[in-house]
């Protein structure tokens, strides 16, 4: 049987957990399938057509998927999950709050934000705020998953030439509604995609200061994050916070800056390749996990930095 | 309006959990235990709605041993009204808990519902949207505002992007978010006057609902474990490790 992918999108462009999320879904064997549900998505299924190792793409286009609201959406996925060995979505926001109604609806479990496949039926996934790794056999017959982005590599956006079928499905629960949104705009990369993150905590004593995170971040083009403890505060949106309930970041350079390491900012970012940490306080447990440790006030430090590079 | 909310026993956030010799499990022999703190922030939203004159009864559920007691009482502490224990040996699989508290909420009809996003142990986060989908009710995940208001509720949620705002028609389920409210402690006598708040105990069978394994826990590992780095003396030394040690410059 095939396995279905969920795909993450603004209607016009796949987003890169997407990818992530094929890679996944190709170590668990099958045909692989794409759904595309939004409105007027044509634009983000030809993309899917594009990625490599992908089959057919299927592409439910109606006005009641334009904001992916779960009640709507889910119907959908689990009338088509029916026929699928495996139903496969990134675990972004997007995708935990429609694939558990995915599982229910099924009737199976989730497994939750997998960092590896074992086999078809096999998967491991963090808890414990990654301080346990858990080895997962799903007894179910549709293997309902979500899939950590940084723990797979993204699959080749380019290359794939599938065939793009239309789903004439609508499900429109008509409970609920979307209301509105606050996006954040900028030109940085995006956290969970970015090669190097610069994330400050409450160290930084106010949102202003962000400003100097902000000037290292242009030089190295890098995304900026931040700790609970600094969104909580309102130094920054909610959408920056790296950690075991924010969002999970692995770049190749991770520089945590007025951040003391608690175990839940560590469940965001360990599995960076390299760690540097300054902080004022020489024992901060931050000092434990990082390659490279600066003990020094940020306020000296960061500028410094910012200079010398 | 009837408010009821779910609260699952959980290690207490600062612990740093240890994986058992024979990998079967994590060894939670001996260690704190505490309302897991997305539930304590959903108890807390509810004892609100209720000072609002907006519910009328907050009735909190706990799925699990009879430990979990412990926390059923501490949410009638911080100000709900009256508890419900569901004995089961373990917490069972989300599946079965969302099967449970649908059981649940078709005999106590409650027009909202608050859950924790996440409960910190498992990391799951899937328990109230597999609960809104049997129940088909609205789901409001990831909540950071809500307010309730003609026969809605509306819901401002943290997402990847920034916050989304939806409204739900009522009944609907919520699951909170950090920045949804800041709990309160419970106050000694508040605590006391808990301890005389009914609790009625059920079991599955009383439900008839039947506790089934979707899934099979092979084992767990330690995470591998990161090397211990170096202090650096100067933003210059960093700057020349980054460069030519680590070469990420
Ligand atoms: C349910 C739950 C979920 C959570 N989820 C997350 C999560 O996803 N992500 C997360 O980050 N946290 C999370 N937390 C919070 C976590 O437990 C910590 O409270 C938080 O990470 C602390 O943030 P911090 O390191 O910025 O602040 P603090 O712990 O206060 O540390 C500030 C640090 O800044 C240093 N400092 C201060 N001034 C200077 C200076 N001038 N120069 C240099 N250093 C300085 C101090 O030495 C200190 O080490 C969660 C907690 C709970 C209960
Ligand atoms: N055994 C349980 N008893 C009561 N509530 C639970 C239980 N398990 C999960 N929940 C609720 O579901 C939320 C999400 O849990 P989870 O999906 O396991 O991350 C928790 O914050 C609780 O509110």
């Amino acid at each position: 049987m095939a396995i279905l992918v969920i795909a993450e999108h603004d209607n016009s462009t796949l987003k890169g957990a997407t990818l992530n999320a094929v890679t996944a879904a190709t170590q668990m064997g099958g045909d692989l399938h794409v759904l595309v549900a939004g409105a007027g998505c044509g634009a983000a299924a030809e993309a899917a057509a594009q990625v490599a190792g992908v089959s057919k793409v299927l592409v439910a286009d109606a006005a009641a998927y334009e904001h992916q609201l779960a009640e709507n959406v889910s119907k959908l996925i689990a009338e088509l999950g029916k026929d699928y060995s495996h139903v496969v979505s990134p675990a972004t926001t997007t995708g935990k709050n429609v694939m558990p109604r995915v599982a229910a609806l099924l009737d199976v479990a989730q497994v939750s934000d997998i960092t590896a496949v074992e086999s078809a039926d096999t998967f491991q996934r963090p808890i414990y705020a990654g301080n346990a790794i858990a080895t997962v056999q799903s007894l179910d017959a549709i293997k309902v998953i979500t899939v950590r982005g940084t723990a797979f590599d993204a699959a080749a956006a380019e290359g794939g030439s599938a065939a793009v079928e239309a789903v004439d499905s609508v499900h429109d629960a008509g409970v609920s509604s979307f209301v509105g949104e606050e996006m954040a705009v900028s030109d940085r990369p995006e956290l969970t995609a970015a090669s190097v993150v610069i994330s400050g905590g409450r160290g930084m004593g106010n949102g202003e200061n962000f400003a100097m995170l902000e000037k290292v971040a242009d030089k190295l083009g890098a995304a900026v994050g931040a700790s609970r403890a600094a969104v909580d505060a309102g130094f920054v949106p909610n959408d920056m916070q790296v950690g075991q309930t924010g969002k999970i970041v692995a770049p190749e350079l991770y520089i945590a800056v007025g951040i003391s390491g608690a175990i839940q900012h560590l469940a965001g970012m360990k599995d960076s390749k390299i760690i540097v940490a300054i902080n004022k306080d020489e024992e901060a447990p931050i000092f434990s996990v990082a390659d490279y440790g600066l003990v020094a006030d940020l306020f000296e430090a960061v500028p410094e930095l910012e200079q010398k590079l | 309006m009837k408010v009821l909310v779910t609260v699952k026993r959980v290690i207490d956030y600062n612990v740093k959990v240890r994986v058992k010799s024979d990998n079967s499990d994590v060894d939670l022999a001996n260690v704190k235990m505490a309302l897991n703190p997305f539930c304590e922030i959903a108890v807390e939203e509810a004892v609100r709605l209720k000072e609002a004159g907006t519910a009328s009864e907050v009735v909190v559920v706990s799925i699990g041993p009879k430990a979990c007691q412990e926390q059923i009482r501490t949410a009638l502490a911080l100000g709900a009204d009256r508890g419900i224990q569901i004995e089961t040996e373990e917490a069972p699989e989300s599946l079965s808990v969302a099967k449970l508290l649908a059981k649940v909420i078709d005999e106590e009809k409650p027009e909202l519902i608050i859950m924790g996003k996440q409960a910190i142990d498992s990391d799951n986060n899937q328990t109230g949207q597999m609960l809104a989908a049997l129940l088909d009710m609205p789901q409001g995940t990831f909540a950071s505002e809500v307010k309730v208001e003609d026969g809605k509720v509306s819901v401002t949620r943290e997402v990847d992007g920034g916050l989304q705002t939806v409204a739900l028609n009522l009944p609907a389920i919520v699951t909170t978010d950090l920045r949804l409210n800041e709990p309160r402690y419970a106050s000694l006598p508040n605590i006391m006057k808990a301890k005389r708040k009914p609790l009625d105990v059920k079991t599955p069978a009383d439900l008839g609902v039947e506790v089934k394994a979707h899934t099979k826990l092979l084992k767990v590992t330690p995470p591998a474990e990161r090397q211990a780095g170096i202090k650096v003396g100067s933003v210059d030394e960093l700057v020349e490790k980054l460069k030519n040690e680590a070469k990420v410059l």
